[in-house]
């Protein structure tokens, strides 16, 4: 065992699994063939760099051009597209649609590169609901207006399970070996979630709401946010370490940060929002690729005619009666350009500074205050189910003693009895530590070879052997991946500023602007983008959202 | 004392002693079906006797290098012989358990002995620190090594039962060898060796004739005797014969016995056929033993059968194992029949085929990939695959064993829209058996009996549907892919009844 590798195991993983995994002897498992397959640097260095040439001739003249293919960007699209804007394109810089719903495939199955699951929507109204109902994903609506939802397409048992020290349980609390008191504690918890979850301001309005711009403003609720989730489970003497380590991997899971670094509004938004207090919630929406699957959906309404893959967008310049857009493919650097009458921005923060021209000279100040947990995802592919002790492979998987966020099936979903099949998991790991420039510079310093030895040293006590069955891994490194709600970040005054459009011609859409990276905030403002460009041509109909 | 010979001393106990419980728990979950409880339960319970092994350490005071020795000749018999001994016993059910937890305990405690007493012995040649760095070190390269030898080397080219002999084996030479390591410290040695000695050769004999061990031991898990066994990627058939005829196992589960298999197969197909509107074109899910085959072919309106079943090896043992092909009437060679080696629910999911006839014939709902094929999901599929007047059957457990089992069946056969007929029939190697009939609407009577049935006539056959008190519809949730109450529910009610 050379110390290397327990440093970096124990740096990125914590000390347990250092331990286990290196404890197992001077063997260092067989390496895993595979690849890194993120471009991050590159698409960096063409944003930063000098201004690239911009090309000769007039510009091509559209109604609308949408900037970024992500769920903001397709969720404007197809609203723009659903109200007949024919002269409409897409520019995404990579070399498809998706951005961090991206979705990969090999022979075995199709997987995630980033998202992965939607929770079902609880009431049939709404753009979220109008994209399921187009997929037929509804089946059907009750009477109080709450949707089913094609059975296949909603997680299928066994849903979750965790490894504690040498064996599998269900469900995502550590119920083995609990006292009373921390099951007492748990109990006392779900119920505050639950009277968070039925609380109803004056206005009619849930305390904690999906889109979460939905939610409530009353002060009651909007105070939580000047608080960390660990010092209000402090303020609320929440300390069974079984409390305390399920609501730190919710946070790193949905934020890519920890307890510590993540709102306490977020926090509690994430237990509360999904339902009322009262009728559970349908549960999530899965695909073997993931959110991919919905990328396709929007993808195919958006028409591929006016999707421009591989198309980097460098420079929007407002003018009077419209924007020049410049942009040039990214892989043979020959340059387009674009006058368009209305743009939606749909990357995110960070980029808006470098491309928007009078964002370069005079950024507002609001830019700096949007801060984004890097991540790690990778796509392990084995020629059978990884064999484990104790409750049975689930689709989400996770290592109570471990950073990493375990991982998911691809193959759970698969219209198949027969589980014993070869299959791809996919790995979650957040870098979710205070500061995230150090966490990106973390992110990076590790390579294929580092990121291939933490997957398997991760996965190692729970599954010995498993680097004889690894056939490929496949590793993609986010360096921005998932916008994060500071304390104070949500009800703040920049995230507000930010959502104010540019002049009467550049509207914003991205995730982001929601202070958490979720599919409905995305859709929500996708949605809202398009149609404030709807209002701007002068075509307004009625609101989707 | 050679501080490297201790160490692989060290070393191997460790593995053996792992092995052990990695024997004990496969052959807990082998033979007594795939529960998900089995394995984590026996590891719980060998750590604990660890545990206790640990501290009862403490009361060994005197001659510790001779107890040492003793304990390793204990472990290597007790741990040598598990296999075997477990499947001998498994032909008494009461005794199985208490035997497979008795091992857990016995060997636990004795292997928690191990290394405390090893530590005390060494406490005066090392450093304290040195000393429990490397013992435990050892200790867990041992545990690697035997988790990885296990699954990868020994079980697939030893067997479970040369295995633990062999283990055994080896932890009895490491007795044998510690008379000289540890010789300052024990005194006489002569008896000691000798008892060693012959722990080793008993063990070595039982390794050597594993093979017939191996036989003999799994035969005794079944009443006759073992005429045929081979393990395909999915399942263990083995093929037993006896005085009243043979019976298939899979997994250790009966799939039929050759002498009352008729009545399973005559309810299961017969009802169905008789209500269907036409019968041309049959589907069969599972049943991969030929025996549905040959009751459906009994119609001479039948013109094609198209059967299912995932196991290659299933399918061909039943048209290539004689006695097997006599008892179908060779259905798997019948020019009507066209064998489908594939996943049912691929099956359905993929094809677009109508049949006018199906038979869904699949294992109890004991896992939760078995339990996917009684989802409203699956149903929806079948469904799809329903030609006009078309009638399928389930079998669907026992109601009587398992009864809220077999309503749940019926319960989420409705959910998915099917009007459905339960019935159930005698077995008697299976018990009460139950199906549930099912259809777009109630199907009329349209068709006789074939000829030459043994077990349904007109006159038993409206009976079949009449429940009585102990077996009659309790409530029962309906049961989805994203719930699988099923398979909770079965696991709960057959562990009742073992
Ligand atoms: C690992 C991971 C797991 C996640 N899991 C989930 C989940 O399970 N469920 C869930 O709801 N959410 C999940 N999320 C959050 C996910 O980010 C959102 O659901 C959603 O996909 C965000 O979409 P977006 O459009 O706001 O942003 P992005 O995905 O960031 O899309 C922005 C797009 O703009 C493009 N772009 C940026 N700049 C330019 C430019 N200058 N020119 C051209 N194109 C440009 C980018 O390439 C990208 O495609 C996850 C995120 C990550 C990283």
């Amino acid at each position: 065992m050379e110390l290397g590798r327990r440093d970096l195991v124990a740096a990125f993983l914590g000390t347990a699994v250092a331990q286990a995994a290196c404890r197992r002897g001077s063997r260092t498992p067989r390496p895993i063939p595979g690849e890194l397959v993120d471009r991050q640097v590159e698409v960096g260095h063409l944003l930063r760099g000098a201004p690239p040439p911009i090309a000769p001739g007039p510009p091509r003249t559209v109604d609308v051009l949408v900037v970024g293919a992500g769920i903001a960007g397709l969720c404007a699209a197809w609203r723009l597209a659903s109200a007949g804007i024919e002269d409409l394109v897409v520019c995404e810089l990579d070399s498809e649609a998706g951005g961090t719903a991206r979705s990969g495939r090999n022979a075995v199955s199709a997987f995630p590169w980033g998202a992965h699951y939607l929770p079902a929507p609880r009431s049939d109204r709404g753009p979220v609901a109008r994209l399921l109902r187009e997929l037929g994903a509804i089946t059907g609506v009750d009477a109080e207006g709450r949707p089913s939802f094609a059975e296949q397409l909603l997680v299928r048992e066994p849903e979750e399970r965790l490894f504690y020290r040498g064996a599998w349980y269900e469900g995502l609390y550590l119920r083995a070996g609990a006292s009373a008191a921390d099951l007492a504690e748990l109990a006392r918890f779900e119920a505050k979630m639950d009277s968070f979850a039925a609380w109803v301001d004056g206005k009619g309005r849930k305390a904690f709401d999906v889109p979460s711009g939905k939610g409530s403003d009353d002060a009651e609720v909007t105070s939580l946010d000047r608080l960390s989730m660990a010092e209000w489970m402090d303020a609320e003497g929440y300390r069974s370490s079984r409390l305390r380590w399920l609501v730190d991997y919710a946070c790193r899971d949905d934020f890519g940060a920890r307890a510590e670094h993540v709102s306490a509004w977020a926090g509690v938004w994430y237990f509360a929002a999904r339902h009322d207090g009262k009728t559970k919630s349908a549960g999530y929406l899965t695909w073997p690729e993931g959110n991919g699957r919905l990328v396709r959906q929007l993808a195919t309404a958006v028409g591929p005619r006016r999707l421009l893959t591989s198309a980097l967008v460098h420079t929007v310049e407002p003018g009077e009666d419209g924007c020049r857009v410049h942009a040039l493919d990214a892989r043979t650097r020959a340059p387009t350009s674009f006058f368009a009458r209305q743009v939606v921005f749909a990357g995110p923060r960070f980029v808006a500074g470098r491309v928007l021209s009078p964002w370069r000279k005079a950024p507002p100040g609001f830019l700096a205050e949007f801060q984004y947990s890097p991540w790690v995802v990778a796509n392990l592919t084995l020629s059978a189910p990884p064999p484990s002790r104790g409750f049975p492979l689930a689709w989400d998987n996770v290592l109570y003693e471990s950073q990493s966020l375990g991982y998911v099936v691809a193959t759970h979903q698969l219209e198949r009895a027969d589980d014993s099949g070869p299959t791809v998991l996919t790995w979650y790991y957040a870098l979710a530590g205070g500061d995230v420039r150090a966490e990106r510079a973390r992110l990076l310093s590790a390579g294929y070879s580092e990121w291939e030895q933490l997957v398997a040293a991760d996965l190692a006590p729970a599954h010995p052997g498993l680097d004889a069955l690894a056939t490929r891994l496949e590793v993609w490194r986010w360096g921005h991946a998932m916008v994060r709600p500071r304390p104070g970040f949500i009800w703040g005054g920049a995230r507000r500023a930010a959502e104010e459009s540019l002049g009467a011609r550049v509207h914003f859409a991205h995730s982001d602007l929601g202070g958490m990276a979720l599919f409905e905030e995305a859709c929500f403002f996708g949605v809202r983008a398009a149609e404030r460009c709807l209002a701007g041509l002068g075509r307004a109909g009625e609101s989707w959202q | 004392m050679n501080r490297s010979l201790l160490f692989v001393t060290v070393l191997v106990i460790a593995t053996c002693g792992l092995v052990y419980e990695l024997v004990v728990g496969t052959l807990a979950s082998y033979l007594l079906g795939d529960s998900v409880t089995q394995f984590s339960t026996i590891i719980g319970v060998y750590l604990f006797a660890m545990g206790v092994g640990s501290y009862l350490s403490r009361y060994l005071e005197r001659g510790l290098a001779r107890r040492f020795v003793d304990i390793e000749l204990a472990v290597a018999l007790l741990g040598g012989t598990c296999a075997p001994v477990l499947f001998f016993s498994f032909a008494w059910p009461a005794v199985f358990r208490l035997a497979v937890y008795g091992m857990v305990l016995g060997v636990g405690t004795l292997v928690g002995l191990e290394i405390p007493l090893l530590l005390r012995i060494l406490k005066d040649q090392l450093k304290f620190k040195d000393l429990v760095s490397q013992v435990l070190t050892f200790d867990y390269l041992g545990a690697l090594a035997a988790s990885l030898l296990f699954p990868l080397l020994l079980v697939p080219r030893l067997g479970l039962v040369r295995t633990s002999l062999l283990f055994g084996l080896l932890n009895a030479a490491v007795g044998l060898w510690s008379t000289w390591l540890l010789e300052p410290a024990l005194g006489g040695v002569k008896l000691l060796r000798v008892r060693a000695g012959l722990v080793c050769l008993l063990l070595a004999g039982g390794v050597v004739s594993a093979d017939r061990l191996n036989g003999w031991a799994e035969a005794q898990q079944y009443v006759d005797e073992v005429v045929h066994a081979t393990s395909s990627p999915y399942q263990r058939i083995v093929l037993t014969r006896g005085a009243r005829g043979f019976s298939l196992f899979l997994n250790g589960g009966l799939q039929f016995a050759s002498v009352d298999e008729y009545r399973y197969h005559e309810a299961l197909v017969h009802p169905a056929m008789v209500r269907a509107a036409n019968i041309k074109k049959v589907l069969i899910l599972g049943g991969g033993d030929g025996l549905a085959a040959r009751e459906v072919l009994r119609y001479p309106e039948v013109e094609s059968v198209t059967l299912v079943d995932l196991d290659p090896e299933m399918t061909s043992l039943a048209k290539s194992y004689a006695d097997l092909a006599v008892l179908n009437g060779h259905s798997l060679e019948n020019p009507k029949l066209h064998v489908h080696n594939e996943d049912a629910m691929r099956f359905l999911a993929d094809g677009d085929e109508e049949f006018d006839a199906l038979i869904i014939d699949f294992p109890d709902p004991h896992n939760f990939s078995v339990g996917k094929l009684y989802t409203t999901r699956f149903y929806e599929l079948v469904a799809r695959h329903l030609a006009p007047g078309a009638v399928a059957v389930v079998q669907s457990t026992s109601p009587l064993f398992a009864r809220q089992s077999f309503w749940c069946v019926d319960a989420t056969l409705r959910a998915a829209g099917f009007w459905t007929e339960p019935y159930h029939a005698l077995v008697p190697s299976f018990g009460e058996w139950g199906y549930v009939l099912a259809a777009r609407a109630p199907p009329a009577r349209v068709r006789d009996l074939p000829k030459g049935l043994r077990f349904l006539s007109d006159e038993t056959l409206p009976t079949l549907g009449q429940f009585p008190l102990d077996m009659d519809r309790v409530p029962a949730e309906v049961n989805r892919l994203n719930n699988q109450v099923l398979v909770r529910y079965y696991e709960d009610e057959w562990r009742r009844w073992n």
